[in-house]
Formats: structure tokens, C-alpha cells, sequence
């Protein structure tokens, strides 16, 4: 097996044209496994630990994001560890789902473009890029850049949208207009794979609902018909405006809407109905605590 | 050669019996630099490799080498026809080939063996051995592997043993009758050090093998009549364990390297990963039990009737005494007048079970202690009072008839955990962490219940049903640079609970030297016994004892002749010899000069003996050790997740002779046992393993684990030395039962499973 380091983007990508047998590691958590466990024999790896620049983030105002508003460009190669030292306030929901990642050293090494090039159903950062609206930014030395967003990019149990040829640079995940939440299920209270997870953001300024939900389905998913609901209902009673109580039975009927909305299966992890039970109770406690976030912050935007 | 460093000679600051020691190994595992059996390492060494069945149940037609042959770096590829001796081991019966013949039967079997001049060469050369298999039906539910027109997976039938119990009147009747069906899954002992070994060939034609292992001698009896050569050819040598909790008693590389060492006349490492450590060991049986207890109004039991059955797997490993166990010690420490018992142990294609800390006692208390509850709240009364009203005491009769011949204090154990602080009620604003689910952020405090349960139990300590049950210990005293130096060599097996320690303990304090060098363990010394069923500290500590005794009187006959004294009023302390008002009369370098005084001792002890065939009475055990727990939970009942707060403990240990040591395992066997209550199952459908990884196998994290307060009691056996009582398994008998009735009193379920999982919770 060849070790390719390059050193700079565009030797990573000459390489990943040239190797189209090549598998590409960032922290290492997901490809390590499979070669420690014999599922895969590569003709090469591609180490991006070296090409410092995609280890960095930074916010940029105004284009990427949907609203309109301003966006943090996170590099592909930035471990979750720095996701939740750093970007607690600006990506609450990814930060959230960072902190349940496998264990300290885990979050050490793994990245969200490692995620994403894994784009395994039970992807911790996955449902949170969905509910926030993420782009992703990948590269090509033959076509250059393309964006995609996350909710074209996971087309398959661990497939994703990359061409052969490509690599992904970064993410774009809009800075979070209002209250975001993530929720994720495991048999034990630490270091463990969601058995199912959620994650829901509110988008105050554009008075929309984000969801998306893990480990409940063959890929990452958002749940459109209980997004719409949701804002809907919180439309037509007026509640964006008076920040008033969630009643009870919306967020109950959200949380039914978000569990139709899986295709959960039974493995080994649990059960098809217990991913879908959970995930409705996952979905009405993270919309109660996001709507008690909204209702409690200062920022009157809406 | 570079290979000792896990069997290197240790010594340790003084401290005697009572004190809290340092072990030598302590440190050296926290910074890293133990040497494990997994570090073994010898220059022109080549790597082995194993072979294994993906079939549960199949016939070999035929199996090709040639183009593993062919891989270059490829020193020797062995299949059945090359094993020169029997091919069949097994701990009590030989019934497991080395590598198999003609039939597969489980997922996972050896079947051949490559060495090579690395381990990935190794694997793909492994991966050209052409296996022509016939793949046949698989008998994979042990319930209908005991029909009689159940396929048999070996001749003549699937029943490895079935233990009867029968004891007063078998048709007696009460006014109160409750019963259960309960069901155990499966748990792997997990052990951190996967299985590891060194076979290097001798001059002299035979083998050394370094290896991880509970059982020196039990292994080379084995290797013996499998390699077909005599045990001075067949010498071992115990390298850095692991962990061991009854998965190191089986054989796993021994054999196979040393047939890759002959062959190639080359030292042989093997190591497993850890998937093929799930396939490389036995597992804790998974039980059915059906259980009924009669009982007058106020909850005095009048009867027990009991019916288990484990699944052995495909062979016979430990599973005969495991049945005893749980036939014999399977109804709790209760006094019950009337009982029928009836306890199989069967053969199936699923993966082999044997030995696992709790041995047999693990399965039948989570039936025992959930009866127990149900029993207390149909006649209301009092969970830790039902308990009280028909725990043993001291000189009842267990259900084999045998008297309980020393300390018995169920009731007293359960008032001290019934009677210790509860853990404080849950915060307005919760730190994630102590919610179930914690930073997975599941709850902030919605749904959330808070449980209490409690369980006892009882365990027998050493082997039983008339085993013959002995250690063997080397213990030589002579004056270096100076210093009385006494070294203690015995074959038992350290596997990380602290043996080592406690024979420094017991040499000080019986020869009053304070440096005692712990010699390496191997097969140059007789048998040391297992190091399972809790009991070295009992019988190699005995045996220790005793050869300190015979050095030391050897040492005042000598020192009485010199000063004319008599022996009787004689001490060896502070390396001075001692008259009888503490008047120093010699120092232990003036009797000794050059010479060094050795003795070797056999320590037994009391016999046991088999119990009755028809009523299984019979004075089956020599020790038994009490334990309670009382757990607190609370539960997600809306998401069936679970944050053990507090599990406590009380516990009699008879004498500790290194507190600290025994807190240790206090604190390991209890969260071992909550491990199944909640999480741990090897999960196996249709004989295929399904989670061979620590990452869908789960085993208890820190934050899964709550401080634990831990009481212990020193009531001396006088039969024992020192009075001491075994202490390893204990906790993780009584642990899980007493977490898995807390869940139920949180959610309310019944709940008649373990491991519990958040579906059985909320009931979806």
C-alpha cells in the first residue's frame, strides 16, 4: 500500500486524480477501523494531515449561506475537539454533536470531512449540517470547485456525492440565526454509536425549521414534512412574533411527523421501532428546549 | 534473548498481612510500560496465524495449502494431519480438536495455521488456504437441541450434563406461590490484553511457551498429549496478562504456536486482534431459567423448584461445573426446606461458553433476586426484609444439605447497604453527564425515574464436587549482600488481581524479612491451581503460609541447636531470631551464614466431595462468600436509557490481607456484573457472531460506572488461612440483579431479560 502526503491542496488533489485507488484519511477514525479490521485493502493512502489549510475555519459575511447571512467556512480537516472550543456559539448544533463524538482522543483526530467522505447513516455531525442548512465545498483538479448541499450529498449507506476525483474542502454551515439542538441515543453514556440521533435548528429570520436525523434511515435525512409543519403551526399562531409557549401537543405532533419521516432498520444496535419511538421523543424535547431558547433570547431578530 | 519482560522478578516496598501494599505492576500499568504477553518479542522470530470456520456447522471435504505455500515469506502452513499428538484438548473433557478434521462446529473454529515473517503476510496467505466445507444445518436454540430428535453436534447427544437436585418433599404445596421465566445473554469476559504467546523452540527437542494464561499446569497437561511429548519437553512460562475473568482457562495460541515453532524451528508469535478474541475464547453461558418459590403468608419460603438451561456451544469446556454451580448454588442464600432443582447444560453450534467470573452463580441470581422482589410484594413485605427473613445463617443447611460451617451474614450485609446514604436527589439544572443518556443530551430530566434494588448472594470459593484442589509453593530464605532475601516461586497465575502482592505479604509476615523477591511463574514448580473460582489467595496464599512455616522452622531448629535452646520459645522477626520476652538471641545471618533454607509444600484444602446423582446432596463446597448490593438508578422511561447513580456494597472477606486490593475487585466484579445487567451481550443469530468489536460489544464506561461505597467485613473462616475468604467474584454476582431491580422499580416493567436494552424499557 502506497502513503501519499502531500503538502499543499493542489498536490492533493494531482494525487487524487492520479490514484483513483487511493482512499483518502483525515484523523484517521473511521479508515483506521476498517484497515485494523481487514474490510478494506486500498492501493494507497491519502493523507491530508499536511495541507494545513484545511485545518483552519473562519466566518465569512454574507454569500453562502441561505439566508443570506453570515457563514463559517470550516475546513475539512478540523477535528472536533476545536468544533467545540471554538464554534459553541456560532454552530451550536454541530458543537453539540461534536461533544458526543467517540471519546476525547477520538474528537482529537476525527474531522467533519472525514464524516462526510465516511457519509455513514449514524455520522454524528451529519443531522446537524442538514438542520443548519450546510453546503459542502468540494475540489477537483480537472473541474474545480463545486458546491453541494447536505442534502444532496448523501446518496447511499456510506455513499456520498463525490466524484472519483474529488476531494472535499470544506463545509459552509450558516452562523446560527437562532436556537439549534441535538439529541443522540447510544446503550451506554459514553463513547458509543447513535443507535438514532437528531439534530433541529430555528431559523427566526426566515421563520423555518431545520431537521435532521441519524442512524434512522439508509442515509442522513431531514424530515421536510414536520419542518413544514412546525413552521407552519408556529406561523399561523403567531408565535414567532410573541414568543409564546410551545403547546404541548405541537411539539408532540412534530415529533410524530419527524419518526414517519425514518427508514429505520433492526441491526444489532437496536431495534426499527425503537429508532422510531426515540427519535419522536428525541424530536419533542429538542424542539421544547429550542423553542425555550427562542422565547428566553435577547435578540428580539424576529 | 529480550523475552522475560513480562515474567521479570519484582519487589516491593515492605508491608505485610493487613496492609494495603503497592503492587509492583501498579504503576507500570498506568505509564504504560507493563510488559504484556502482547509485547513479546524475539529477534528471529515469524508470526503465526489462524485459520477459522465462517460456518457454524460444516463437513471439511478437503483443504488445499498449495497456494498459501507459495506466498513468499511463508515458513510452514499446518493443518489436522499435522498435529503429531491427539488431536483433543479440553478442560474436562477432550473434546475440541487442535484444528479441526472433518467437521466445523462454530463459527470460528481453527482450522489451519500459517507462520510467516510478518503477520499481514501471515493473513493473506491464510486467506489462499482453500477450505472445501459442506456446509450443514446449524442446532443453534439450545431448547430444542435437548429434543431427542435434535441433530446431535457430537455423538451421542447435545446433553453435556444435567445436574438433579432434590432435597424434602417434592409434592409439598403453599399458600403463596409466584414463579418466572427469565432469560441471560451472553457476555464476553472483554478482557483488555488479547490472547498472546511466544513458542520457542529448545535445544533438546521440546518447546517454551510464554504465554497470558489463568493455568499453567492445566495448559501443559493439555499440550502434552496434543504436541505427543513429555512435560519436561513442554515448559511454560506465565507472560503479562491482561485481564483473564475465567476466558484465559481454555487453551487459545499454546498449542498452535508451539506446532509453528517445532515445524519451523523458530520462535512463533501469536497475538489476536480483538475480533478474533471473541472468536478465540469461551463466553459466559446465556441461561434460560424457569423459577417458582412457595411460601407461607409472611413470606417464609417453603419451597424452590428451579430449571436452567445453559447453552455450552459446541464444546464441552468448563460447562459441566458451570451446571453444578448453578444447579447447586442456584437458588440463593435461603434457607428453603423443599427444593427440586434441575440444571443442563447442552451442546449446540453456537459459540463454546465456559468459565466466566460468577461461573453458573451470574445467571441464577438475576432469577433468584427478581423472584425474591416479587415474591416481597405479593405478601408485602419489605424487599430487604424478605431477604432478612429467609437468608442463611451460620449452621443451616444450602440446598445440597451441606451446613454453612462459618460466617453466613445475609441479613447483616443487607442492613448495612439498606442502611448507607443515599445518593442526593437530581438537580433543578443537571450537568449532562449525571443524566441518562449524558452528553448524547437525550434529557433534561423529562422522563426521567429514579429506582432502588437490592440483591445477595452467595458463591463457592476453590473447586468443588470432589476436585482435587491444591497449590504448590517454593519459598527459600538466605542472606545477600547482607540482607535476608526470601523468594517465593510458585506456578500460579497473575492476572492482574494482585497475587504477586498478596505472597509478598505473606512471606514478610511469616518470615520476617522485608525484601521478598516473587519468582517467575512457570512450569518449573508444581501446579499452582487455577487462578479462577476466587481462590489463590485461599490456596496458593495456604500454600505460601505453609512453606514459609516449614522455612521457618527448619531455620529455629537450626537457630535452638546453636544456642541451646528450645525451639517452642523461638521467633523469626526482623531477621533476628527472638526468645520469648522479645530478647534478640541471634541474627538470621548467624544461623544461616551461606546456606539457603528451601522447602516446597502442597497446600489442599478441606476436601470436597460429588454430590448424590438422584437428590445432588452432598457437602459439594469448601467456602462460600456472601455479597450485597443495593443500586440506585435513574431511568429515562420515555427513552429506556439508564445513569446508575450509587451501587453500594457489603461484602465479608473473611480477612483482608491487602485492603485495597480487595476494594479493587470489589469495584471491578461490580461493575462487571452491572455490564450485563445493561449493556454486555455478545449477540449470536443463527451461530454467527454479530458484534465482534468493543464497538457494538459495550462494556461500562466511566461515566457509566458510579463511586461505589464499599464495606467490608472480616469475619475469619476458621478453616481458612488467615481466615480469608475468596473475594473476586462476588460483586459481579449480586451487582447486576440488584441494577436490574432498580430499573424495574423506575419503569415498572418486569423486565425478565439481561442485558436490558432502552426497547425492553419503553416497551417498543
Amino acid at each position: 500500500m502506497d502513503f501519499l502526503q502531500p503538502t499543499s491542496w493542489a498536490d492533493a488533489l494531482a494525487a487524487r486524480a492520479e490514484r483513483p485507488d487511493a482512499v483518502a484519511i483525515a484523523g484517521g477514525t473511521d479508515v483506521m477501523v476498517d484497515l485494523n479490521f481487514d474490510r478494506r485493502r486500498p492501493g494507497a493512502l491519502l493523507d491530508l494531515g499536511r495541507v494545513t489549510g484545511l485545518r483552519e475555519w473562519a466566518v465569512e459575511d454574507g454569500a453562502g449561506g441561505v439566508g443570506g447571512g453570515s457563514t463559517v467556512r470550516l475546513g475539512a480537516g478540523v477535528p472536533y475537539a476545536r468544533i467545540i472550543d471554538d464554534l459553541g456559539a456560532q454552530l451550536p448544533g454541530l458543537a453539540m454533536a461534536a461533544r458526543t463524538v467517540g471519546s476525547p482522543q477520538i474528537r482529537n483526530r476525527g474531522t467533519v470531512g472525514g464524516n462526510l467522505g465516511s457519509a455513514s447513516p449514524a455520522g454524528d455531525a451529519h443531522p446537524p449540517l442538514l438542520a443548519a442548512g450546510a453546503v459542502i465545498e468540494v475540489e477537483s483538479a480537472a473541474r474545480g470547485t463545486r458546491r453541494i448541499p447536505a442534502t444532496e450529498f448523501f446518496t447511499g449507506v456510506k455513499r456520498n456525492a463525490l466524484a472519483g476525483d474529488e476531494l472535499i474542502a470544506a463545509v459552509l454551515v450558516p452562523v446560527a440565526a437562532g436556537p439549534q439542538q441535538y439529541c443522540k441515543v447510544g446503550t451506554r453514556n459514553a463513547m458509543v454509536i447513535a443507535v438514532s440521533a437528531f439534530a433541529c435548528a430555528l431559523h427566526p429570520d426566515r421563520k423555518a425549521v431545520g431537521t435532521g436525523i441519524g442512524s434512522a434511515a439508509p442515509t442522513p435525512r431531514r424530515a421536510p414534512e414536520a419542518e413544514e409543519f412546525l413552521a407552519g403551526e408556529l406561523e399561523s399562531a403567531g408565535l414567532w412574533e410573541s414568543r409564546g409557549e410551545l403547546p404541548d401537543g405541537l411539539a408532540r405532533a412534530f415529533g410524530e411527523r419527524v419518526a414517519a419521516a425514518a427508514s429505520p432498520i433492526d441491526d444489532v444496535r437496536g431495534s426499527a421501532a425503537y429508532r422510531r419511538h426515540s427519535l419522536s421523543v428525541m424530536a419533542r424535547r429538542a424542539a421544547t428546549w429550542a423553542w425555550a431558547q427562542y422565547r428566553n433570547d435577547p435578540r428580539k431578530a424576529a | 534473548m529480550s523475552t522475560d519482560v513480562g515474567t521479570r522478578t519484582t519487589t516491593t516496598p515492605a508491608g505485610r498481612i493487613g496492609d494495603s501494599a503497592l503492587r509492583p505492576d501498579g504503576t507500570l500499568k498506568v505509564t504504560g510500560e507493563f510488559a504484556y504477553a502482547s509485547d513479546l518479542w524475539h529477534d528471529d522470530m515469524v508470526w503465526g496465524v489462524t485459520l477459522r470456520s465462517p460456518h457454524p456447522h460444516a463437513r471439511i471435504r478437503g483443504i488445499d495449502i498449495t497456494e498459501a505455500l507459495t506466498v513468499p515469506g511463508v515458513t510452514a502452513v499446518l493443518t489436522a494431519d499435522d498435529v503429531p499428538g491427539e488431536n483433543a484438548v479440553g478442560l474436562e473433557h477432550a473434546d475440541q480438536p487442535v484444528l479441526a478434521s472433518e467437521f466445523v462446529r462454530y463459527e470460528g473454529e481453527p482450522v489451519a495455521l500459517v507462520a510467516a515473517d510478518h503477520p499481514e503476510t501471515a493473513r493473506r496467505a491464510a486467506a489462499r488456504i482453500r477450505v472445501d466445507y459442506e456446509v450443514l444445518p446449524a442446532v443453534t436454540d439450545p431448547l430444542r437441541a435437548m429434543d431427542e430428535d435434535a441433530p446431535p453436534v457430537h455423538r451421542p447427544g447435545n446433553l453435556v450434563r444435567h445436574l438433579q437436585l432434590r432435597r424434602g418433599d417434592p409434592s409439598v404445596t403453599a399458600p403463596v406461590v409466584v414463579s418466572l421465566d427469565f432469560e441471560v445473554g451472553m457476555q464476553d469476559q472483554a478482557f483488555l490484553g488479547p490472547e498472546s504467546g511466544l513458542a520457542v523452540p529448545a535445544e533438546d527437542g521440546g518447546v517454551d511457551l510464554y504465554v497470558a494464561t489463568q493455568w499453567l499446569h492445566v495448559d501443559q497437561r493439555q499440550m502434552c498429549l496434543a504436541l505427543g511429548m513429555p512435560s519436561e519437553k513442554v515448559r511454560l512460562h506465565l507472560a503479562g496478562v491482561g485481564g483473564a475473568f475465567g476466558g484465559r482457562e481454555d487453551l487459545s495460541v499454546h498449542v498452535h504456536a508451539c506446532l509453528l515453532a517445532l515445524r519451523t524451528g523458530r520462535p512463533v508469535k501469536m497475538s489476536y486482534g480483538r475480533e478474533e478474541s471473541f472468536f478465540g475464547h469461551v463466553h459466559r453461558h446465556p441461561a434460560w431459567l424457569t423459577y417458582e418459590f412457595g411460601a407461607e403468608r409472611d413470606g417464609t419460603l417453603v419451597y424452590a423448584r428451579a430449571r436452567t438451561v445453559l447453552d455450552g456451544g459446541a464444546y464441552a469446556s468448563s460447562t459441566a461445573a458451570v451446571v453444578g454451580n448453578a444447579g447447586t448454588l442456584g437458588l440463593g442464600p435461603y434457607r428453603i426446606p423443599n427444593v427440586a432443582v434441575d440444571a443442563y447444560g447442552v451442546f449446540t453450534n453456537n459459540p463454546p461458553c465456559g468459565a466466566m467470573r460468577g461461573f453458573g452463580c451470574v445467571q441464577a441470581a438475576f432469577a433468584h433476586e427478581a423472584l425474591m422482589d416479587e415474591l416481597a410484594d405479593v405478601v408485602g413485605v419489605d424487599r430487604i426484609a424478605i431477604r432478612q427473613l429467609n437468608g442463611m445463617r451460620e449452621g443451616d443447611r444450602n440446598i445440597t444439605g451441606q451446613v454453612i460451617d462459618s460466617a453466613a451474614p445475609v441479613a447483616e450485609l443487607l442492613q448495612i447497604v439498606s442502611d448507607l446514604p443515599l445518593p442526593a436527589e437530581r438537580e433543578d439544572e443537571p450537568d449532562l453527564r449525571s443524566l441518562p443518556g449524558a452528553v448524547g443530551n437525550t434529557t433534561h430530566g423529562e422522563g426521567v425515574v429514579r429506582g432502588i434494588g437490592y440483591a445477595v448472594t452467595y458463591k463457592n470459593v476453590g473447586f468443588s464436587e470432589g476436585f482435587d484442589d491444591y497449590s504448590t509453593a517454593r519459598v527459600r530464605l538466605e542472606m545477600t549482600g547482607g540482607e535476608a532475601v526470601a523468594t517465593v516461586h510458585t506456578a500460579a497465575a497473575e492476572v492482574g488481581q494482585g497475587l504477586i502482592t498478596v505472597e509478598q505479604q505473606i512471606c514478610r509476615t511469616e518470615l520476617g524479612v522485608e525484601r521478598v523477591v516473587v519468582h517467575p511463574k512457570n512450569t518449573a514448580v508444581g501446579s499452582g491451581g487455577s487462578t479462577s473460582a476466587s481462590r489463590q489467595t485461599y490456596v496458593t496464599g495456604g500454600a505460601v503460609k505453609a512453606a514459609c512455616e516449614a522455612v521457618r522452622a527448619v531455620v529455629l531448629e537450626r537457630a535452638a541447636l546453636s544456642l541451646g535452646r528450645e525451639v517452642a520459645g523461638l521467633r523469626l522477626d526482623g531477621e533476628k531470631i527472638v526468645g520469648g520476652s522479645g530478647e534478640v538471641l541471634a541474627g538470621l545471618a548467624d544461623v544461616l551464614g551461606e546456606d539457603a533454607v528451601e522447602e516446597t509444600v502442597e497446600y489442599r484444602h478441606r476436601p470436597t466431595h460429588a454430590i448424590d446423582p438422584e437428590t445432588g446432596q452432598g457437602d459439594a463446597h469448601v467456602q462460600f462468600a456472601f455479597s450485597a448490593h443495593r443500586a440506585v438508578v435513574d431511568v429515562d422511561v420515555e427513552l429506556g436509557l439508564v445513569k446508575v447513580v450509587a451501587l453500594d456494597t457489603a461484602q465479608d472477606v473473611g480477612k483482608a490481607i491487602n485492603p485495597d486490593a480487595v476494594v479493587g475487585q470489589i469495584h471491578g466484579g461490580s461493575a462487571q456484573g452491572m455490564g450485563l445487567a445493561l449493556m454486555e451481550e455478545v449477540v449470536v443469530t443463527d451461530g454467527h457472531v454479530r458484534n465482534p468489536s468493543f464497538t457494538d460489544y459495550l462494556i461500562p464506561t466511566i461515566l457509566d460506572m458510579p463511586p461505589m461505597q464499599v464495606k467490608v467485613l472480616e469475619y475469619a473462616d476458621p478453616h481458612a488461612p488467615y481466615g480469608v475468604r475468596g473475594v473476586g467474584e462476588p460483586p459481579t454476582i449480586s451487582s447486576g440483579p440488584a441494577v436490574a431491580a432498580a430499573v424495574r422499580a423506575a419503569c415498572g416493567r418486569a423486565l425478565r431479560r439481561v442485558p436490558i436494552r432502552p426497547e425492553h424499557i419503553t416497551g417498543t
